[in-house]
């Protein structure tokens, strides 16, 4: 385990394993590789697939054409599963739905009981995604957790947040930052954030990125 | 079941700390567990609900301690006992008493299809819904000791039918007992200051989507 993580004495201790679980895994592998039951090779392919093939920059890429492409956009909100398979990313299979944030609207998406996450996408969820203090705070608290995040949402906005479930994983379409005009849908996607996409946060444009 | 991975609503946990350039794993063994829980589940010993199931069972104080891949881990060695790929001494010791006997295992040239074409959980089946976009509701107040996709904060409240997601399989069921019991999946709105008290927000809501086996007429 490398050194970065800087958490302090709550119960949420999520990235630090216990000693040895390490070994444990090597003798499971070992033990189910002995019983005919799975391939090495195989398991090196499905870490590969999702260290390099799949990740927020799909997500990045639907959000983007989106904001360009009313009428892609319109297809993502009927029906986020057929609009997102035109981009041919590794699948799942999962049923999705797109939910468009507004000038007064924000939606955040969570999953209380486990971590369910729109891995066609997303990727692989963070592990703030799947830690306690957000499981628990976000459906009581978005506001709250918003604002430790950096953004305190007007009285006058709405707040949905979308407690994943189901087989059923949404998608957030974050609003287009304004000063955007005129970008094409390559630079737009680079500016699209994971967490932008989770809910919590906007998309803004870094200083130094120009068209 | 009304166990600590029903997070939602409660206090104390601290706050959400996000990471920056955070690694798809933070460990290699990280990485080989999912691989070996996907690889393993390929033999259709059990299904997805019966996967969470496990990962609720963790004892409740290892759970909150817990990583996500370590409770992935003993969700992965429960159901490889429970469901007789490997015996209890075998996963003790670390020593193989015999092959298993299975169909086929998953291969490299698998991969890519299995991570494709992810079993879906929505159904074809001709099931009518019991209830229509804009009906009011109110989530059953039940407490089941197994699976549940009903999280406690929902129960015996009051809400609204935003929309009708069609036929899926109705995990409550399917975790238990791999009965699918086909039934109308919805997105059911709660008004914040239905769930939490008068000291949220009037404006925002809570979305949970619910079978109808969760739900009344309100």
């Amino acid at each position: 385990m490398s050194d970065h993580h800087h958490h302090d004495e709550h119960v949420r201790e999520h990235d630090r394993p216990l000693s040895g679980v390490a070994l444990r895994v090597k003798a499971l592998e070992s033990l189910l590789v002995e019983k005919g039951l799975v391939d090495p090779k195989a398991l090196d392919e499905i870490i590969d697939t999702f260290e390099t093939k799949v990740g927020p920059r799909n997500g990045a890429r639907v959000v983007a054409r989106a904001w360009v492409d009313p009428a892609y956009k319109q297809r993502l909100l009927a029906d986020a599963r057929a609009a997102i398979a035109e981009f041919g990313f590794f699948g799942y299979g999962e049923d999705m739905v797109a939910l468009e944030n507004t000038s007064k609207v924000r939606n955040l998406v969570v999953c209380t009981l486990c971590s369910c996450y729109p891995w066609s996408v997303l990727g692989l969820p963070p592990v703030w995604y799947k830690s306690a203090p957000y499981r628990a705070r976000a459906v009581i608290d978005p506001r709250g957790v918003l604002k430790e995040l950096g953004e305190e949402v007007p009285d006058d906005i709405e707040v949905r947040v979308w407690d994943s479930t189901a087989e059923l994983r949404y998608l957030v379409l974050p609003e287009r930052p304004a000063e955007t005009q005129g970008w094409s849908e390559e630079q737009l996607a680079e500016i699209v954030t994971r967490d932008a996409m989770i809910g919590v946060v906007q998309v803004t444009v870094p200083t130094g990125s120009r068209r | 079941m009304n166990g600590v991975h029903d997070m939602g609503g409660m206090h104390g946990m601290g706050p959400v700390e996000i990471e920056k350039n955070e690694p798809v794993f933070h460990a290699e063994w990280e990485g080989r567990v999912l691989a070996l829980r996907l690889a393993s589940a390929f033999h259709h010993k059990w299904n997805g609900d019966m996967h969470r199931y496990a990962r609720e069972r963790m004892p409740p104080a290892r759970y909150l301690f817990a990583t996500y891949y370590e409770c992935a881990l003993f969700a992965l060695e429960k159901l490889l006992v429970e469901q007789g790929l490997v015996t209890a001494k075998e996963l003790e010791t670390g020593r193989a008493e015999g092959k298993a006997s299975v169909e086929a295992i998953l291969g490299v040239a698998g991969v890519e299809t299995l991570l494709r074409n992810r079993k879906r959980v929505r159904l074809d089946d001709n099931v009518a819904p019991k209830f229509k976009a804009g009906e009011r509701v109110v989530a059953r107040n039940i407490h089941p000791a197994g699976h549940t996709r009903l999280p406690r904060y929902a129960r015996g409240r009051r809400g609204v039918i935003d929309r009708d997601y069609g036929v899926f399989i109705f995990p409550d069921t399917n975790a238990m007992s791999r009965d699918k019991k086909p039934q109308h999946l919805y997105g059911v709105r709660f008004a914040a200051r239905e769930l939490w008290g008068p000291g949220v927000s009037a404006r925002d809501s809570v979305y949970v989507n619910l079978w109808d086996d969760h739900l009344e007429p309100a």
